[in-house]
């Protein structure tokens, strides 16, 4: 008994050919959109990399670009058999090949849908990435003459203005770090001696953060230094100080950036997976109606489309026989020639 | 002399119905990014409105909106007549409608080309513009806690943050200006007291300005502060110090945006305007070559295009003598009524001038 066993006629096979066609093209645009999406994400990364620890994984804009391309070469492929199918003089080139085409398309659905699964499960790791590579980019802030990392304080400043964020936790993470560099401070004033001596380290540690910290929408002009002395400016609160600096850490919001991109490019292969198999599925009605013409010679006679010729079972055990047999079929040649080996 | 004949056979008529009718809807789309641009100018200037005084530069915007719309309706109308103009039967319903398009459209041209001419004639009027609005925005960044401009101060920070510009014509713009809230300064301090005393408006001026001011590519921690004070800072010129703070003003930072904005829908607006000339011109030599082609006995048979019926000089004398002859239907009855007063004057002027001769 049949999978979805559906009744042709001439008219229907038509409609038929005409509306996967239709798809087909829709599903090359689909290909076209996952390999920008892709190129779009591995530009992201790339705009970022410095922040990222340098070691971040570009396994997943790599593999959205590749299926986008796929994609859009199997979808070419298959609208042109759709549009053959119609004429039964073209359709005969393309019938010997289609079974295995349509093998090829149910496995390349599977990998789309892994895609898809990736991309919500990719986050995890972008986490640490981050985490690890913003701690030592506020390590190198100060370092603006050390070749390899003068750009690291106009990349972490123009960081913190754009995600309006601070630090990596929040603006304390500042307060832990030497961010003003030693050629800008003055060895023999006496608070610059207390301070290097204040820690084992003898680092330049202060209670203040970089401009690039500052909020807008402060009503008062942005205070960033002595920030946890209330006594240094007029009518001064720091515990209750909400709209002074961001509050919000680099880390979340850049996570929080990467992870809806992620999410929404995930959601959209889901998608196009769904396209792909409506588009698979119609290929094999297509494939089946055609093969199954009540009388071959008339191609106006009536036909039967099928998703499986026999049901989910029945082709399930015959997949395993098949295995069994080749593996059989390799065994006995084996032994027929080891047995030819032991006699010779 | 007919202007530009061409001779025009059947299938030759035809092609240039088709072509045209492609070119029209060509032209359709060309006239809605027209419009797009229009919108995507109007919303830029738009979105910077609180630092523009006036509205002046606007009418570039509203012009190519209100052009590109216009077009859209004007080649629409063009493709219809095309699809029309192969059926005799058809045809001529469109005659007078068609003497009215080609006025339309030239308008249109006309208007194009004077968006042009307006996108660099109104620099000076948006420089104007942004001189004062900026001016004003600086004045009013320390009032937060006055409704209405509670949100200068995020403004112009952002403005500065995201043009790199600090001030009007640069930073010092920010030395004549207090821009402390009066809320934040200590009153009993000295520092307070002597600055407020130093200058007759009793404002507390400082040679320092706000972070938005600060230049992220600065080797160094920004230096808000102090800044004409070399000794404040360790390792610091102020003549020398270029880096510190962004050196372009806002004013040149956002006139350059814009001018360039409008730059670069030039060649948008060009080849707009070629488009709907060459629709204006081939709908006329098809105009012409169906109509007389209706006229001939054969229908299918040849007949000529032209531009204009008799030469240059001709039709603009034809044209004046219609436009007389309008006036002078107008006119009739008035000639009447005047000529009868005229006669009545005279005779009264003919009454008044023998007494004074006498006397």
């Amino acid at each position: 008994m049949a999978l979805m066993l559906i009744k042709f006629d001439m008219k229907k096979r038509v409609k038929l050919a005409q509306t996967v066609w239709f798809m087909y093209w829709f599903a090359v645009m689909a290909g076209v959109l996952v390999f920008s999406m892709g190129l779009f994400f591995k530009i992201e990364l790339r705009k970022r990399s410095e922040l990222m620890d340098n070691n971040e994984s570009h396994f997943l804009p790599n593999l959205l670009i590749l299926m986008g391309l796929v994609a859009c070469g199997i979808n070419a492929f298959g609208g042109k058999v759709c549009y053959d199918s119609l004429d039964p003089s073209k359709f005969v080139k393309w019938k010997p090949m289609l079974k295995c085409f349509l093998m090829v398309c149910v496995g390349f659905n599977a990998l789309l849908l892994v895609t898809a699964l990736l991309c919500f499960l990719m986050r995890i790791p972008l986490q640490f990435t981050l985490a690890e590579g913003l701690k030592n980019g506020m390590k190198y802030y100060k370092d603006t003459d050390t070749p390899g990392r003068c750009y690291m304080k106009r990349t972490l400043d123009l960081m913190q203005i754009e995600f309006r964020c601070c630090g990596n936790d929040n603006f304390r993470d500042w307060f832990e770090i030497q961010w003003v560099s030693n050629r800008y401070l003055d060895f023999s004033a006496k608070e610059v001696k207390d301070r290097i001596g204040s820690n084992v380290d003898g680092q330049y540690l202060m209670d203040g953060v970089p401009f690039s910290c500052c909020n807008p929408s402060s009503p008062r002009p942005c205070i960033q230094l002595q920030m946890t002395n209330n006594s240094a400016y007029y009518s001064y609160d720091h515990y209750t100080e909400e709209l002074n600096v961001w509050k919000r850490g680099c880390r979340d919001s850049m996570l929080s950036y990467y992870g809806g991109l992620m999410n929404t490019i995930g959601l959209l292969v889901v998608l196009v997976t769904m396209l792909e198999v409506a588009v698979t599925i119609g290929l094999q009605y297509i494939d089946s109606s055609l093969s199954t013409l009540v009388n071959p010679e008339d191609p106006e006679s009536e036909s039967e489309g099928w998703i499986l010729e026999k049901t989910v079972k029945e082709t399930f055990t015959d997949i395993m026989d098949k295995m069994k047999s080749m593996g059989k079929g390799s065994k006995v040649d084996e032994g027929g020639e080891a047995a030819v080996a032991t006699v010779s | 002399m007919a202007l530009l004949k061409i001779k025009f056979t059947q299938q030759r008529r035809v092609h240039l119905a088709q072509g045209l009718w492609l070119l029209s809807w060509m032209a359709v789309m060309w006239g809605g990014v027209i419009f797009c641009l229009g919108v995507y100018l109007k919303t830029e200037l738009l979105r910077r409105a609180e630092v523009m005084d006036n509205t002046e530069i606007h009418v570039v915007p509203n012009i190519l909106m209100m052009v590109g719309l216009a077009s859209i309706g004007t080649n629409w109308v063009a493709s219809r007549v095309c699809q029309d103009s192969l059926d005799p039967t058809r045809f001529p319903r469109w005659k007078v409608p068609l003497l009215a398009w080609f006025a339309v459209a030239t308008v249109l041209c006309c208007l194009l080309i004077a968006v042009v001419a307006l996108s660099y004639a109104l620099q000076g009027s948006l420089e104007e513009s942004l001189k004062v609005g900026l001016r004003n925005g600086i004045r009013f960044y320390k009032d937060t806690d006055v409704p209405g401009r509670c949100f200068q101060k995020e403004t112009i920070d952002r403005l500065q943050m995201e043009f790199r510009c600090c001030g009007n014509n640069n930073f010092k713009d920010w030395f004549e200006v207090q821009w402390v809230s009066n809320r934040y300064l200590d009153f009993t301090s000295k520092d307070v007291k002597d600055r407020i005393r130093s200058n007759v408006d009793n404002r507390y001026l400082l040679d320092g300005v706000p972070f938005s001011c600060c230049n992220p590519t600065s080797p160094r921690p920004c230096l808000r502060y102090h800044l004409t004070d070399n000794n404040a800072h360790f390792n610091y010129d102020y003549q020398s110090e270029e880096l510190n703070l962004y050196s372009r003003g806002c004013r040149q930072a956002l006139t350059d945006y814009y001018m360039e904005l409008m730059n670069s829908t030039g060649p948008g607006v060009l080849s707009v305007i070629l488009i709907q000339l060459s629709v204006l011109l081939s709908l006329r030599y098809l105009q012409t070559a169906v109509e007389t082609a209706m006229v001939l006995e054969d229908p299918e048979g040849d007949s000529e295009g032209y531009l204009l019926e008799k030469g240059v000089k001709e039709t603009i004398e034809d044209l004046k003598i219609n436009a007389l002859t309008m006036l002078k239907f107008g006119q009739v009855d008035p000639n009447a009524a005047e000529g009868s007063s005229e006669v009545a004057d005279a005779e009264k002027d003919e009454k008044d001038a023998p007494p004074s001769p006498a006397s």
